[in-house]
């Protein structure tokens, strides 16, 4: 036990608590993110009274903050001193906190040039479920000493144990971006976007928006260099004769994508859910049995939004569909009449190759865990 | 280095051979006869990886050449519960494949097909014996590459690498293995095959590729590791700024970092380095500066015309007193190859050399350097310091004399010390080699009994019976404290005749 912190006694106090009492508590920072996964209905315990930057040096690339400090508050540092969060960790709402899209471990349309959330996080301080005051990683760029457990927490959705603190790597801004806008095939935007990606040239993301059997709206950004940028936007125009966007409605685009208020993302039917599919670059379009025609791709088509019916079967086939291309699917969102108590996420036992993982996990979680404090099934 | 085996408590020789012969009966009937060594004369080159001064005999090594041969080996152990050490190329610095005296060998080095290649999605499925470099190689027609660059390249493997989670010189721009890497497959200590990641941008349940990266052969045997391949730069050009002060160099670091650069590479070598190296590969450094940095920049022609005009600007304004740019590619090499020669150059001035690789916050370089320089009056050792500046990982190269063991204990004691001192300014003491066997006592400095107890766990989800290469990494409680004891009593260590890993 490291300080006497009160706030962290408090912390402290609630989980040894529920460990006595044999039952779980559920984390939550601001709510925002309070829909993503799994329902449960157990105590919550509130992370934003541990709130605040703790280190911030530009030059190190590096931030530390308390999980509670406001998301918009680390994002407004880093503006000032012209830095980012290069994976746009979405908000989707105001009072998103550091701890929670960490928990979340989202990502943005940056993720496909530079990483999910978890590349970036260097160390943590966490409370595991026996109440100890645990502090993995550091702060520099380059560890290996110890297994990289600070890099679980990403994702883990508050099952592993409590965020404190955390360090994240920053990028700076790029000197220049610009984003171009054409109509294209789903087919061929997912051949284009992946034939420039392995060539030396400043792709930074891409959104495709369109029903399958005909054009859509293809969006790339370009980020990098302000020489690169300029010399590339005419070299990639051409191919698909896109025209640029200016600034401010591209700054707009972006940001909406991110935060899903694009009026693609709107107005889900009360039996529809929301799924998101993670697949590997090599998929190419997919047909979905029974869903909306009109679908997102992001990341060069790793990442599709589709909306469909919330109930099982749709579901099993979607799962289905991703796992049989390698990758899997998440109902994401969910209409107000979808039975909240669905499971959310592709389990691990319907993935190839992963029954092995299941006993591990299981094993790890008991290790940080072992009378299942934080064991709210959020994430299976 | 030179060879210097650690002393030994004398082993049961008669309990050791009956145990080597259960073995290696057992192993027989799935091994061709090639693929399994146990005399001396065969096992003496995997007695030790490439931290040479830690060295044991093995009972065995396998060299299995199929995934289902690595799975039976290891059920096999598992029944008999007989430790094994993974091992790749042996490159590693800091003991990780050190054999352990009752266990097994098994050696990937058979295991390297380059399975397959998919230029569309910048992917290549690799099993684990592929030496890095030969990845790159193998795709360089493509116009690809993979990124991650550690100065063993040419003869570490990628199942190393992943256990290593290995750096280089790019790795401030590109990543470590870490962001390289899409998905490993392997097998776990009771011979169940597992895959962490896949070819998707995540999956489902908690993230244990992440774990797995850097997890020093603790945790499961890689038998595949699908990598990502990035495009290949058109063109590289690197700056070489003299300092006449290391705090000027040390700022000038942060002062690229801070205008919002990141260089393709950024690397820092100190005066005696430069002389060393200077004498070796004659390639015009400044060797009056108290500094010298390099830093390159990649990319397109355009690109790297932007950035080397900004970088020069940066490095000016933080006071270089000379700079120079790579006119062509072969001014470029020549720039690099003091850098890339610094290790050898050592290698001339002292018999021998310690390589330390902690890392440290940039800011504090400079304050590093200087208390390294008390350090070489207080161990009468003299020390060169050559480092990846922009990710603040140092490689002091400590020089001593191996035939002498007391200096060699000096050396240690130095190098122990130096880590020290990077825990304390915020860093950390392995950036890229891995604790391994050698800094397994640093380990109690850095991480407190909760977090070592944490690391136990994560072993024991993996690998419940703590059979797979169970002594390195991670320190056990008693260590911890024996250490804490030698430590307080200062400099000379009580019981000489121990193992003081």
């Amino acid at each position: 036990m490291r300080t006497s912190n009160p706030k962290i006694d408090a912390f402290q106090e609630q989980i040894l608590s529920a460990a006595k009492n044999n039952t779980s508590i559920s984390i939550e920072g601001g709510g925002t993110k309070s829909w993503y996964g799994n329902a449960n209905a157990y105590t919550k315990l509130d992370t934003r009274s541990y709130s605040g930057i703790l280190e911030y040096e530009p030059e190190e690339l590096v931030i530390t903050a308390c999980a509670g400090t406001p998301l918009k508050e680390i994002e407004a540092a880093l503006e000032e001193k012209n830095q980012v969060l290069a994976f746009e960790p979405p908000n989707f709402g105001e009072h998103a906190t550091f701890g929670g899209a960490i928990a979340a471990g989202l990502a943005g349309p940056g993720r496909i040039s530079v990483g999910n959330f978890r590349d970036f996080v260097l160390g943590a301080r966490i409370l595991n479920g026996k109440g100890q005051d645990l502090s993995f990683g550091g702060k520099v760029m380059k560890n290996v000493a110890g297994y990289d457990v600070s890099r679980l927490l990403p994702g883990s959705m508050g099952t592993l144990s409590l965020l404190l603190e955390a360090s994240v790597k920053v990028l700076p801004k790029p000197a220049a971006t610009a984003t171009l806008q054409c109509q294209i095939s789903q087919e061929k935007a997912l051949r284009i976007l992946n034939e420039w990606a392995g060539q030396p040239l400043p792709l930074s993301a891409s959104c495709w928006i369109g029903s399958a059997n005909s054009d859509g709206q293809l969006t790339i950004r370009l980020a990098g260099a302000a020489a690169a940028v300029k010399a590339a936007i005419p070299l990639m125009s051409s191919l698909v004769n896109a025209s640029e966007l200016d600034p401010s409605s591209a700054a707009l685009f972006w940001n909406d994508l991110r935060e899903q208020k694009l009026s693609v993302f709107e107005n889900l039917a009360a039996d529809q859910t929301l799924y998101r599919l993670a697949l590997p670059a090599a998929c190419g379009p997919l047909l979905i049995p029974g869903a909306a025609n009109e679908v997102i791709l992001e990341w060069h088509g790793q990442q599709r939004w589709i909306k469909a019916p919330g109930d099982e079967s749709t579901f099993a086939a979607i799962k289905q569909l991703a796992t049989s291309h390698g990758g899997h699917a998440t109902r994401f969102r969910q209409g107000v009449h979808v039975d909240p108590s669905h499971q959310r996420f592709t389990s691990l036992s319907e993935q190839a190759h992963s029954n092995a993982l299941v006993a591990v996990q299981e094993r790890l979680r008991f290790a940080f865990d072992p009378a299942g404090v934080f064991a709210t099934k959020r994430l299976p | 280095m030179n060879a210097m085996n650690m002393v030994t408590p004398p082993p049961d020789l008669a309990a050791i051979s009956a145990l080597q012969s259960k073995l290696v009966s057992a192993l027989r009937p799935i091994l061709p006869e090639h693929a399994l060594l146990w005399e001396p004369e065969d096992t003496i080159p995997y007695e030790c990886d490439g931290l040479a001064a830690y060295k044991r005999m093995p009972l065995a090594v396998a060299l299995p050449e199929t995934e289902s041969q690595v799975a039976q080996i290891l059920k096999i152990c598992f029944d008999m519960q007989i430790p094994v050490v993974p091992r790749g190329s042996g490159t590693g610095l800091s003991g990780g494949a050190m054999p352990i005296s009752q266990g097994l060998v098994l050696s990937l080095a058979k295991l390297k097909k380059i399975v397959s290649i998919d230029p569309f999605t910048r992917t290549a499925v690799v099993q684990p014996g592929v030496r890095n470099l030969a990845i790159s190689e193998a795709v360089a027609h493509l116009g690809l590459y993979y990124a991650p660059d550690p100065s063993s390249q040419i003869a570490c493997s990628i199942g190393g690498n992943v256990n290593e989670n290995s750096g280089g010189v790019h790795c401030l721009k590109y990543g470590l293995t870490l962001h390289n890497v899409l998905r490993v497959r392997g097998v776990l200590m009771n011979g169940e095959i597992i895959e962490f990641g896949s070819l998707a941008p995540d999956s489902p349940g908690l993230d244990l590729l992440a774990i797995v990266m850097g997890s020093e052969g603790m945790l499961a045997v890689v038998t595949e590791v699908t990598v990502k391949l990035v495009a290949k730069p058109k063109l590289a050009r690197v700056i070489m700024a003299s300092f006449d002060d290391i705090e000027k160099g040390g700022n000038a670091v942060a002062a690229i970092i801070a205008a919002g650069i990141i260089p393709a590479g950024l690397e820092m070598m100190d005066k005696a380095t430069t002389r060393a190296v200077e004498e070796f590969v004659h390639a015009g450094y400044d060797l009056d500066a108290m500094a010298i940095l390099l830093c390159e920049s990649d990319g397109t022609p355009e690109e790297v015309a932007e950035e080397i005009e900004r970088m020069t600007k940066v490095l000016e304004q933080s006071g270089a007193s000379g700079i120079r740019i790579s006119k062509d590619e072969s001014e470029r090499l020549k720039f690099w190859s003091g850098r890339k020669n610094a290790f050898p150059a050592a290698g001339r001035l002292a018999p021998d050399y310690y390589c330390m690789d902690g890392t440290i916050p940039r800011r504090h370089i400079a304050t590093l350097l200087k208390r390294i320089a008390g350090m070489e009056e207080k161990y009468g050792l003299g020390c060169l310091n050559v480092f990846h500046a922009g990710d603040g990982n140092m490689h002091p190269l400590i020089l001593f004399n191996g035939a002498d063991q007391e200096e060699w204990h000096r050396a240690e004691e130095f190098g122990t010390e130096i880590l020290e001192a990077c825990v304390e300014l915020g860093g950390t003491i392995t950036g890229e080699h891995g604790v391994g066997i050698e800094k397994i006592n640093s380990m109690c400095v850095q991480f407190g009994e909760g977090e070592r107890e944490s690391f136990w766990g994560v072993k024991g989800a993996f690998d419940p019976e703590k059979l797979l290469n169970p002594d390195k990494a991670i320190p056990t409680l008693n260590r911890c404290a024996e250490y804490g004891r030698m430590r307080i009593s200062g400099g000379k260590l009580p019981h000489p005749e121990l193992d003081r890993f």
